[in-house]
């Protein structure tokens, strides 16, 4: 069983679309929304919700005021500003600010201090006319998105192996930071969709840079390639000097918005040519993560 | 005052927002600008800064002093990060999962543990004409933008306006960045994703009991703008700017350029939104 993740860096640049139309065009896949945070797959992919579980993760201070005798001493050792006194003198934790690292539950001398399991999101196992969809909901204001990452991505695996299905196909999330470490690790090929933009270019970068860090496999598609066809060309030299191959030039086709409306994948909603480019691109990442 | 410009879903405008707006303002008001977008920082490519002093970002973590280590496993047990594990005659420290929260070297019985200061990322200053502009950059490979954007926030200037650019998505660095705004500008796109991650948007928001008001970027992009309005009415959100989808000023974007060096007309426009906030915050 192999494992294709979408990511991109800067955010907005086509990621979901993209995976969409791999949902479509994929065989016999597993699909997961591994951008937790703001997940989008769903709207595409219309699922019929088979499953659902809480995401308990991370734990939270709490302070019992009857206990707590105002004497301070948890106050300096909090790294995160996450107590404060309130006007009786009494400590109170501010949730969003609290990380539960449990420095003032473990150092308080009247054990007023309790930490508290936190339900921090839902995921989801759903049908799908494209297949089976593992997908999440990660509570606003939460933390360890990166574990809900893993949890998601955990449970494809399962389905793919369980059902026989050789794909495992992912939607990542913007960012470099822990949930896309998350996506990333231990999968056969990151394909990074840019756009010709100074932004787009620089967080091609950095991603790059990230999946090549944990010796991931990256290939390139160029989203929007005609916006800016200077910039396109330079990010195509730049792949090729890092032996990146460009799977996809993709044009930009204000008929990928109604397909979004619609709420289905682009190559399902029309045939034109640009759903002809996100064809080619698939069958070259096909053959990219059949011959590694 | 403090804006903050933020959107859940990535790509909508953010960043061209917070770099207008903060151009607009910058010839009658004194303008600091945070990018707090770490991980992928972008504004200096519109702002295009001339950075004057760079500061290395460093989380403590542990060292632990074999010569004093007894092996009881204290620190393990206190790590609720699990970055600590004692096996046969060794502590094995998983600095990638470190937060830096000091418990172990507070709380081991023999103080063989010392705190030694790991980077995980920079943040540079400087100005970008008139407006005092400062971002930070996350390491590549590091897992954790919260102590970058905090220290960050340290740096704010309350007797200037700060316009903050923060991330995408809702999750602990979208917090940071949000916390202590006065404001929240919340940028959307009319369409399916824009509209479905605004509302987790403004959820975060109205959690951290931060007002907003919506910027309709794109607009009758994928014809939902319809949709959107009739969730900010229903919200109550107020509709503060709209800009008309345009595939010239995507071009522009394309070229490094801002909103207002390609279509000067916007300035009254950028500086409408900045009174439309102060009405709603009086």
């Amino acid at each position: 069983m192999k494992q294709i993740v979408v990511v991109s860096g800067k955010g907005g640049t086509g990621k979901t679309v993209m995976s969409a139309c791999f949902a479509f065009l994929a065989r016999n896949a597993v699909l997961a929304d591994v951008d937790v945070d703001a997940s989008n797959l769903h709207l595409l992919l219309r699922p019929e919700i088979q499953e659902r579980h809480v995401f308990r993760s991370g734990r939270k201070a709490r302070i019992d005021a009857g206990k707590c005798t105002g004497c301070g001493l948890c106050l300096p050792l909090c790294r995160y500003d996450a107590l404060f006194e309130d006007r009786e003198g009494k400590v109170v934790v501010e949730p969003l600010s609290c990380e539960g690292c449990g420095v003032c539950f473990h150092i308080c001398p009247e054990q007023a201090v309790e930490m508290e399991t936190q339900v921090a999101g839902e995921w989801y196992v759903s049908k799908t006319k494209y297949g089976p969809f593992v997908h999440a909901r990660l509570g606003i204001a939460e933390e360890n998105s990166g574990k809900l990452v893993t949890e998601v991505r955990k449970k494809a695996r399962e389905i793919a192996e369980s059902e026989g299905r050789d794909l495992v196909i992912m939607d990542g999330s913007p960012g470099i930071g822990c949930p896309v470490i998350a996506s990333l690790t231990g999968t056969d090929l990151a394909l990074v969709v840019t756009e010709p933009t100074p932004s787009g270019r620089h967080d091609m970068e950095r991603i790059v840079g990230l999946a090549r860090h944990f010796k991931i496999r990256v290939a390139c598609c160029i989203n929007k390639f005609d916006l800016n066809p200077e910039n396109s060309e330079e990010i195509e030299r730049w792949c090729g000097e890092q032996s990146i191959p460009v799977t996809g030039k993709i044009t930009f086709d204000a008929a990928v918005l109604e397909s979004v409306v619609r709420g289905v994948p682009y190559v399902e909603y029309t045939s034109n040519s640009t759903a002809d480019e996100i064809r080619r691109m698939w069958f070259s990442l096909l053959e990219l993560i059949d011959h590694p | 005052m403090i804006i903050s410009v933020a959107s859940g879903k990535g790509g909508t405008g953010k960043t061209t927002i917070a770099v207008n707006l903060a151009l607009a303002l910058q010839s009658d008001h004194t303008v600091q600008f945070l990018d707090c977008d770490v991980e992928e920082p972008n504004a200096h490519f519109f702002l295009k800064p001339r950075i004057e002093e760079s500061q290395d970002i460093l989380i403590p973590i542990p060292d632990v002093d074999d010569s004093l280590c007894t092996y009881c496993g204290k620190c393990a047990e206190v790590c609720a990060y699990n970055a600590l594990a004692v096996v046969k005659g060794a502590v094995l420290v998983f600095a990638e999962l470190c937060h830096g929260c000091g418990a172990c070297s507070l709380l081991c019985p023999e103080k063989a543990i010392r705190e030694v200061g790991k980077r995980i990322g920079v943040i540079e200053s400087g100005w970008a004409g008139d407006i005092r502009f400062l971002y930070g950059r996350l390491d590549i490979g590091q897992a954790m933008s919260p102590p970058v954007i905090r220290t960050l926030k340290k740096k704010m200037d309350p007797s200037r306006i700060v316009v903050i650019d923060a991330p995408p998505g809702t999750s602990c660095p979208v917090i940071e960045s949000l916390k202590h705004s006065e404001f929240c500008l919340l940028v959307t796109e009319p369409t399916p994703f824009g509209l479905h991650d605004l509302e987790l948007a403004a959820g975060a928001a109205e959690e951290m009991k931060i007002p907003c008001g919506v910027v309709i970027n794109r607009a009758s992009l994928g014809g939902g703008d319809g949709e959107v309005r009739d969730f900010c009415a229903r919200e109550e959100l107020p509709v503060l700017m709209t800009i008309p989808f345009d595939r010239k000023i995507a071009e522009a974007y394309s070229r490094g350029q801002t909103i207002l060096e390609a279509f000067p007309v916007y300035r009254s426009a950028f500086l409408g939104l900045f009174e439309n906030i102060k009405k709603l915050l009086s």
